[in-house]
């Protein structure tokens, strides 16, 4: 930080002109109140309109905005500049390929969200008329901190078995698995279990806990993931103890 | 406009340097080798118990002599590491509840010390009797 302003180092790719991506230095107003995306806003209107990045609720709901900066994966939206001293460093999320600039594809993500059915499977239809699925309070919190997910994907960001196997089905789509799975009124556990307790699903996760480090809702991927080993275990000794109750 | 998206090389190496998280998990991984050669030692001695007493001698000399203390601190150091990083994610993988609350992850992790400590008194006990 030199006086009222700040070193900005921005991640640079353009595909229809680079063949390597670089970091553009920015020098940008610091500001106590101010997170690292208005700083690049700044950057977008003053000083740089051809930067690429994604936002837009400015308020870590949306989940569009998760970047790297100075090594961990953040929402900007949720980071203030004041918590960082000589230079900020913004990088597009690691662990998947880079569009441009800020920009990444995470249509492997989305894929493998939608390959462990992330809604009620409900086991009888209901129809308006009917009204609601009801739940007590007490079994909506048994599940309620997974809802909390933004798909920010800062959680595959910062898992290194994602960075080293790209067919492990990872954090956050595993969590939302586990967040149906124990809903009261869901009854598609089974019907997940064929990816979410195989090779790819759940063991290829060792626990190293960093999901849950940069988790900005506190949802605690690591947490779901272990407790689905744990259920997943326990369904094979039963499956071998007693085996008449396979279907 | 064409697409031609970049994808950053995997260090597969070095990876576990970047953030001392992936540091501490991997201290928390490779405890576990020590462990593992600890306990292929404590076998050795059994079968060298069974073996006599002069057996059983000529390993207790092996053990503590020939930098074999240094080897004993060692592992005693990374299995206790190893031991209060796997108790401090135990809140993690058993979430318990009670009266329909759930239970606060520090007595989760206290109820482990607790046990730990009462197993390892009652070791000590026996033993000593």
């Amino acid at each position: 930080m030199s006086g009222d302003t700040i070193q900005l180092e921005i991640f640079r790719y353009d595909p229809e002109k680079d063949a390597e991506p670089y970091f553009a230095t920015y020098e940008v107003p610091f500001h106590d109140d101010w997170v690292i995306l208005d700083a690049i806003n700044y950057v977008k209107e003053n000083l740089d309109r051809t930067v690429a990045y994604r936002w837009s609720c400015h308020m870590a709901v949306c989940g569009s905005c998760g970047m790297v900066v100075n090594g961990e994966p953040v929402l900007s939206c949720h980071t203030f500049m004041r918590d960082y001293k000589d230079k900020i460093r913004v990088e597009p999320l690691q662990n998947f390929p880079v569009e441009r600039d800020l920009i990444v594809d995470i249509d492997d993500f989305v894929e493998k969200l939608g390959s462990v059915k992330p809604y009620i499977v409900a086991k009888e239809e209901r129809s308006v008329d009917d009204g609601p699925y009801t739940q007590s309070p007490e079994e909506l919190s048994m599940f309620k901190q997974y809802t909390q997910c933004i798909n920010c994907l800062l959680c595959y960001s910062a898992c290194p078995q994602y960075s080293l196997n790209a067919d492990f089905i990872g954090p956050a789509a595993l969590a939302l698995a586990h967040r149906y799975n124990i809903d009261s009124r869901d009854v598609g556990r089974a019907a997940r279990q064929d990816v979410v307790a195989s090779n790819p699903g759940i063991w290829e996760c060792s626990f190293v806990g960093a999901c849950s480090d940069v988790c900005p809702k506190t949802v605690d991927p690591a947490a779901a993931i272990q407790q689905t080993k744990i259920a997943s275990t326990v369904d094979y000794f039963k499956d071998f103890l007693m085996p008449w109750r396979k279907q | 406009m064409s697409r031609r998206p970049y994808i950053r090389p995997v260090q597969r190496s070095t990876w576990w340097l970047k953030q001392p998280r992936y540091i501490r998990y991997m201290a928390r991984e490779v405890s576990s080798a020590f462990l593992c050669a600890y306990s292929l030692v404590i076998v050795v001695g059994l079968i060298r118990l069974a073996q006599g007493e002069a057996a059983y001698d000529a390993y207790l000399q092996a053990l503590w002599g020939n930098g074999g203390q240094i080897l004993t601190l060692f592992t005693l150091v990374f299995a206790a590491y190893h031991t209060y990083s796997w108790f401090q994610v135990t809140p993690k993988a058993m979430p318990l509840r009670r009266a329909g609350k759930p239970l606060a992850g520090s007595i989760i992790v206290g109820a482990h010390w607790f046990g730990f400590l009462v197993a390892s008194a009652l070791i000590i006990y026996l033993v000593g009797m």
